[in-house]
This record gives structure tokens, C-alpha cells and sequence, in this order.
């Protein structure tokens, strides 16, 4: 079983530059080109059909995203066969996703395994077909797991690796599971290597579905060490996680606001009615707020990888953005449900993909409680 | 265009005349103004030299560097805030030489008689009446109240009811009030911390001369929209440090007094450290598009999040205290000539924060602000659009 170590301490940097909160020309324009796709492949219809299926990631839209757009690659630099871009980018591409609760492994392989093998010394090869698109990659680290926090392993010995991990998003696209060992080492495992079996789990999140690992006996390419891989892979999603809560949750909003805008009870439009506009322009706010606090996550992260630092700036950045986002993003659905009356809890309206998107993504990497926690630690504000 | 070389080139050369080491406070502010160096984006003659709003950070950093007088914005908010813009975009040219540079030195210090007893947050129905006596101007009677910074003030931006037999909104007009007539009488204003902050003022056959009338007769409504919105702006666009509103002083008690600490105060305590965090980098967004010159509406909305959570911030701190939140520091009635929200101590600032979901605009206004103009939601139903002011239920 691999521990972990609380969250590091290092000299607090004199004042760091200002963070930049804004987006940027060639940002905006990353958004438009993704949000077009989106437009035309992943409408709510096509995504609640795809749920239903025995098939639920998109596989076709992948490939458009990561491998037309070259958007898998955008954390790894260029001479690892990637774009050489930034968390800020990653951001954007996941405020879309989130928008469109589009049934792709973005978040899990282009971040969450991107992000470990960017810590391996001995990954390169299994990068490169990550950032290509050539293959899909999942970390073996339940998706629940804060940054920071314990974390399942499986054995390994002999030269093979046994074991089972369960709550793998993403688990049955992956080519390429990264399978942190009791040995301390990070392994890539192929999926269709002897003795691994990948099943669905039901899951409440039809868009990111969770699976079983199970290793029996199978060979595994020793890539780095797990803990730092680990850890910075977790800290990436938990950060740019926020940015997907984002756009899920402007989608609740503007979908809301459209709809009731239009529906008309007791002869006025109902957003007529102070009592539902108060509660809108409330969530407004906490979408606003949102924003700064996502945008803040992932320009820490880009900061750090610039400087290969491991700032406990951006520490608290992440933090804040997870203690916070988790409760806008299931507001936001929330209320997008209770405001679309019957309709909204029907199973053709796409609310109910956000609503079970939005309840996952507070737990994943992280609980706010959790994220809380860590702050406490590092804002020095103890436990009694 | 002016660019940032030469706002660099200009203040260095504002220095070299008026070393700060040896010239007084206000002779400097007046060289500064007259240089163009005081608002940079004003017009050239009247503080500025048409420059980017944005630049004006240039300028700021070099004389702060230098050690030179600032002008306590603090203290003439309601002046650079809101009756600045104003006359800058309604003032005759007679009224924007005369006023503005006393002004933004602060040797003048100005106020607002906008709301009264029974218009507040339906401001448009007020009853201060001011009416046409000859060629030369005006007389105004009526009560104004909630006016900070009165007892200090040498004018006052004021609106008053022109024609009663008009709807509302339509028979105002906006005025600049001098706050030493003898028809002017302010009276102290007790509030709920035991300080006079604010005041009520009793116009009694105030008179106006024409030449202070800000805007055409009748226009007075459209005229304060034009404050009003530069009052928002002015609220959003601080700049603070992480802990730098009213979570600093409960994070330096939970610090500094452990055996203060529950299980309970810890988990409200960080959740409300969390929210005093982003609404910081909400400001920090909001005030980054505005340098960038894309002005986004968060402006709207961050004064209903800073009211809200400064008010749950301090509840909890009281409520930290324990036995010391039973007692007060002082009740003394006082009439401080600025406010400092985190003045003071935890009971104080307690009592404070209720007053900031109402000045300003109350919570509840503001969310119909952000639905409708924000949001684009249909507007309330209006009984008195068409409705002439005299003839509305009082």
C-alpha cells in the first residue's frame, strides 16, 4: 500500500506576479474552434443515446478533439510530440467539454495520465502515443482520491503485477493503464495484456464511466515512481477540473435562463417572477466567481510548470478552486432542474447528464471537505 | 496617444520641478493635477491628458516609488467616485474648471443628496422639490438622508423634483448643492454601532444658482444613472491582498487564540476563508478587464458578495469570541470623517456589515440589476410608468 506525505512545504515565494485572469486572444479562439465541434458532434440527443449504450465514451468525437485538433497533446512540450501548451489552454478545452457533458476521456488521459508520465523519468514512449492520440491512457488511482490523500496499489512481484482497483474513470477506453505498484514504481500496463480485465462499473456519472481493473499475473513496464507521479497528476485534474465545473455549470445557467425566458405559467413569462430571478442572478454570481477561481487554478498550474516549481501558491490555488467549484457546478444543475419543472426530471431532458456529471465531479479528486482540510494546513488555520 | 514613456517622461519631469522632499502636500497635488498626472484619462487642462484609463498605473507605481503625497481617495470617494465622472460628462466647461481640481486634491470634499425617507430603493419617487424662481436659479426644499460625509462636505451632488406633473423618472433634475448655505442644516444620524457615520440634511429654501444645474431640466434621472454606475464601478474595482477584507482579523484570532477553537468554528471558518478567497479573485478578474478595457458586468455582482460574506464573516467572529463577543468596545457616538468597514472590533464590524446589503443599493435591487440587465429576464411589473409623480400613493 502507497502512502502518501502531506502536502509539501517550501519556502512561500516572495510576492509571485500577479495572476493573469483573463483569456487570452488565441484562448478564445481555441474555445470557438472546440465549441463548433462540439456544436455538431455531441449534441444532448446524441450524448444520452451514447449513455444508454454498451459503448459510453465517443470515440469518433475523440478522435475529431484530440487527434484533428491535436488537443490530447496540449501539456506536453513539443519535443515530446505534443503541442507545448499550457493548463491554460487545457482549461478552455475543458470548460467546452463540460458545457457539452461530452463522453470523452480528456480530462482522465490528456491530463490526469498526461500529467503522470510528465513526472516519469521512463515514459516517453507512452507519452508520445498519449499526446498523439494514438492511445488512450487512465491513472489506476480511484477517481475519488484528493490530491495528497492515500491511495490504493497493486502488488507486484516477480517482474508482474497483481491486484484490483476499482473507481477507474475512464477505465474501459484506456489502451494504457498507469498502475502505481506496491513496490513504489508507476507501471504502464496495456489493456489487452495477459491477465488484465476492465469492467464497468454502473456508474452515476453516465458520461465518465468508472471501471474495474483487475491484474492478474500481468507483465507492466516500470515508467517512474508512483508517489510523484501521483500526486501530480491529482493535482492537475483537481485544478483543472474547476474549469470543466465551470462550464457545466454556465450551461445550467444559460440553458435555464433560456427556458425560462420562454415558458410562460399564470400569463408571464416565469423569469418574470422575482423569486426565480433573485435565485438565478444569485447563481450567476457563484458561476462569476467560478470563473476567477478556475481560471486562477490553471494559470498557477502553467505557471508551475514553467518554472518546474511546485509553488504552495499553486497548492492553494487548486485547493480553492476544488473547495469551492464542487458547490457551484451541483447548484447550478440543481437548479436547473428544479427550475425546468417536469420536464427537467425526465430522462429525455439533458439535465439530469449534468446533474449526475456535476454530483461526480464534487467528489472526484477530492472531496471540498477535503480540499478544505488541505487548505487548513497550508493557510495555517489548524484543527482545534 | 500618450503613451506609458511618456507618462514616465512627464512624471519625472512633475519630480524634478516639485521634489516631494521638500514641497508641500498640497502644492504638490495641485502641480500633479496640473500636469496632467492626477486622473490620466480625463481630458488634458482638467487633471488629464487623454490617455488610456490603463496607464494610469504607470504613474501611480513611479510617484509611490518616489515617496510622493497621495491624495487619501478614502476620504473624497463620494467626490473621485461619483461626482467627478459625472460632471466630467454632464458639466459645463465653467463647472468642470471650478470643481474638479479642489476635488481630486481633496481640499474640497464632496456628498451625495440622493436618498430620503421615502426613496430609497425607489429613488425615482423622491420629493425634495426644487423650483424655478427666476432667471437666475433655483430653491430647493426638502430632507435628504443616509448622507456620508456630510458634516464635511463643502458641495453636494443632489437631485431634486422639477415637475410634479410629469411621471417620475422625468421631472428630476440634477443639481451641485453648496453645502454652506445657510438653508442647509445637517443633523447627525445615529446608527446601530452607536456612530454617526451618515447624516440627515434639511434643505430649507436652498438656493441654486442655474449655473449649478448639472444637465438639462428634466434630465436629472438619466444624469444619475450615469453616478450611480460609477459608483459600482468604483466598489468593484479594489485591489486586495489574499486576506485582506474582513476574513483577516478572524484568521489572525483563530491563529493567535487557540483555546478558542471548535471543531464547529473550523469547518464555517474555512469554508468562509474559501469564499473571502475567490471573491477577492473575482475583483482581481473584474479589475484585470477593466485595465484591458473589456469592462465585464461582474461589477454588478460584486457588491452582493462582498455584502453577504462580510456579514457571515463577521457573525462568526463575534460568535469565536465567546465570552469577549458579549461585550462592545464602545458606544460612544462618533463622527468619523471615513469608514473603515474592518476598523475596530469583532461587535463593530458585526453591526457594520448589515448596513452593506443595503447602501448602495440593497441585496435585493441589485438582484433584479443582474436578471434583467445582466441576464436579460423580463422586467418587473411597473404601475407607475405613466403615472404623473403627484398623483402615485404616498
Amino acid at each position: 500500500m502507497s502512502t502518501t506525505s502531506p502536502t509539501k512545504t517550501g519556502p512561500v515565494s516572495p510576492v509571485s506576479a500577479q495572476p493573469d485572469l483573463l483569456y487570452s486572444e488565441e484562448e478564445e479562439a481555441l474555445r470557438a474552434a472546440v465549441r463548433d465541434l462540439l456544436t455538431d458532434h455531441c449534441g444532448a440527443a446524441r450524448v444520452i443515446s451514447r449513455a444508454e449504450s454498451d459503448t459510453p465514451h465517443d470515440l469518433s468525437l475523440w478522435k475529431a478533439l484530440a487527434d484533428g485538433m491535436g488537443l490530447a497533446g496540449l501539456l506536453v512540450p513539443e519535443e515530446r510530440g505534443g503541442q507545448g501548451a499550457t493548463h491554460r489552454e487545457a482549461a478552455v478545452v475543458l470548460e467546452e467539454l463540460g458545457r457539452a457533458v461530452a463522453p470523452v476521456p480528456y480530462l482522465t488521459s490528456a491530463v490526469v495520465a498526461t500529467e503522470a508520465l510528465l513526472a516519469c523519468a521512463d515514459g516517453s514512449e507512452v507519452l508520445t502515443s498519449l499526446a498523439s492520440a494514438r492511445r488512450i491512457g487512465a491513472l489506476a488511482v480511484p477517481l475519488h482520491t484528493a490530491p495528497g490523500a492515500p491511495f490504493p496499489s497493486a502488488r507486484a512481484a516477480d517482474g508482474v503485477l497483481h491486484g484490483e482497483l476499482a473507481g477507474i474513470a475512464d477505465a474501459a477506453a484506456a489502451d494504457v493503464l498507469l498502475v502505481p505498484a506496491a513496490d513504489g514504481g508507476l507501471y504502464a500496463v496495456e489493456a489487452d495484456a495477459t491477465g488484465v480485465t476492465v469492467t464497468g462499473q454502473t456508474s452515476l456519472d453516465l458520461t465518465r464511466p468508472l471501471g474495474r481493473v483487475t491484474l492478474d499475473g500481468t507483465p507492466g513496464h516500470r515508467v517512474g515512481d508512483a508517489e510523484p507521479a501521483v500526486q501530480r497528476a491529482l493535482r492537475a485534474g483537481a485544478g483543472l477540473l474547476a474549469s470543466e465545473q465551470l462550464g457545466l455549470a454556465e450551461w445550467s445557467l444559460t440553458e435555464t435562463v433560456r427556458y425560462l425566458k420562454d415558458r410562460r405559467q399564470f400569463n408571464r413569462p416565469v423569469g418574470g417572477f422575482q423569486a426565480l430571478k433573485h435565485r438565478l442572478a444569485q447563481l450567476w454570481l457563484e458561476v462569476v466567481s467560478l470563473r476567477a477561481a478556475a481560471r486562477n487554478a490553471a494559470d498557477a498550474l502553467a505557471a508551475d510548470a514553467v518554472t518546474v516549481g511546485d509553488g504552495p501558491d499553486t497548492a492553494v490555488a487548486v485547493a480553492v478552486a476544488q473547495a469551492y467549484a464542487g458547490q457551484v457546478a451541483v447548484h447550478a444543475a440543481e437548479e436547473a432542474l428544479q427550475l425546468h419543472g417536469g420536464i427537467g426530471m425526465t430522462w429525455e431532458h439533458p439535465v439530469h447528464l449534468y446533474l449526475k456529471r456535476a454530483k461526480a465531479d464534487s467528489i472526484a479528486y477530492g472531496t471540498a471537505g477535503a480540499h478544505r482540510e488541505a487548505l487548513a494546513e497550508l493557510v495555517d488555520l489548524r484543527t482545534p | 496617444m500618450t503613451d506609458a514613456a511618456e507618462l514616465r517622461r512627464r512624471t519625472q519631469e512633475l519630480l524634478v520641478a516639485q521634489p516631494p522632499a521638500t514641497t508641500g502636500r498640497l502644492d504638490f497635488l495641485r502641480a500633479r493635477f496640473d500636469a496632467g498626472l492626477a486622473w490620466v484619462h480625463y481630458p488634458e487642462g482638467l487633471g488629464g491628458l487623454n490617455a488610456p484609463r490603463s496607464l494610469q498605473a504607470v504613474v501611480d507605481a513611479e510617484l509611490e516609488a518616489a515617496g510622493a503625497p497621495g491624495n487619501d481617495p478614502r476620504r473624497i470617494g463620494i467626490g473621485l467616485g461619483m461626482a467627478a465622472p459625472t460632471i466630467l460628462q454632464y458639466g459645463t466647461e465653467e463647472q468642470k474648471r471650478r470643481f474638479l481640481r479642489p476635488l481630486w486634491t481633496g481640499e474640497e470634499v464632496w456628498c451625495q443628496l440622493f436618498s430620503e425617507p421615502g426613496a430609497g430603493s425607489d429613488l425615482a419617487a423622491l420629493g425634495t422639490r426644487a423650483a424655478r424662481v427666476d432667471e437666475d436659479g433655483w430653491v430647493v426644499d426638502g430632507q435628504k438622508v443616509w448622507t456620508s460625509s456630510a458634516h464635511a462636505a463643502r458641495w453636494a451632488i443632489l437631485i431634486a423634483r422639477t415637475d410634479p406633473d410629469v411621471p417620475k423618472h422625468r421631472g428630476i433634475t440634477y443639481f451641485v448643492c453648496d453645502m454652506t448655505d445657510p438653508g442647509v442644516e445637517v443633523r447627525p444620524l445615529r446608527q446601530i454601532t452607536g456612530e454617526a457615520e451618515f447624516n440627515e440634511v434639511f434643505l430649507t429654501g436652498v438656493r441654486i444658482p442655474d449655473a449649478h444645474r448639472l444637465g438639462e431640466t428634466g434630465d436629472g434621472w438619466r444624469v444619475a444613472q450615469t453616478t450611480l454606475n460609477n459608483e459600482r464601478v468604483a466598489i468593484g474595482g479594489m485591489r486586495l491582498p489574499r486576506e485582506g477584507g474582513m476574513i483577516g482579523p478572524v484568521a489572525r484570532t483563530w491563529r493567535e487564540r487557540p483555546e478558542l477553537r471548535t471543531h464547529d468554528l473550523h469547518q464555517r471558518l474555512l469554508a468562509l476563508w474559501v469564499e473571502a478567497e475567490v471573491a477577492r479573485l473575482t475583483g482581481e478578474r473584474l479589475r484585470q478587464q477593466l485595465v484591458a478595457g473589456q469592462p465585464g458586468p461582474e461589477g454588478a455582482g460584486m457588491k452582493l458578495g462582498f455584502a453577504r460574506l462580510n456579514q457571515q464573516i463577521s457573525g462568526l467572529e463575534v460568535e469565536l469570541l465567546g465570552a469577549e463577543g458579549l461585550l462592545y468596545d464602545d458606544w460612544t457616538m462618533r463622527r468619523p470623517e471615513l469608514v473603515d468597514f474592518t476598523g475596530r472590533e469583532a461587535g463593530y464590524r458585526y453591526l457594520r456589515s448589515k448596513g452593506n446589503s443595503i447602501e448602495g443599493g440593497t441585496s435585493e435591487v441589485l438582484l433584479n440589476i443582474v436578471a434583467e440587465r445582466v441576464l436579460g429576464l423580463p422586467a418587473e411589473p411597473r404601475t407607475d410608468k405613466d403615472v404623473a409623480w403627484k398623483d402615485l400613493a404616498r
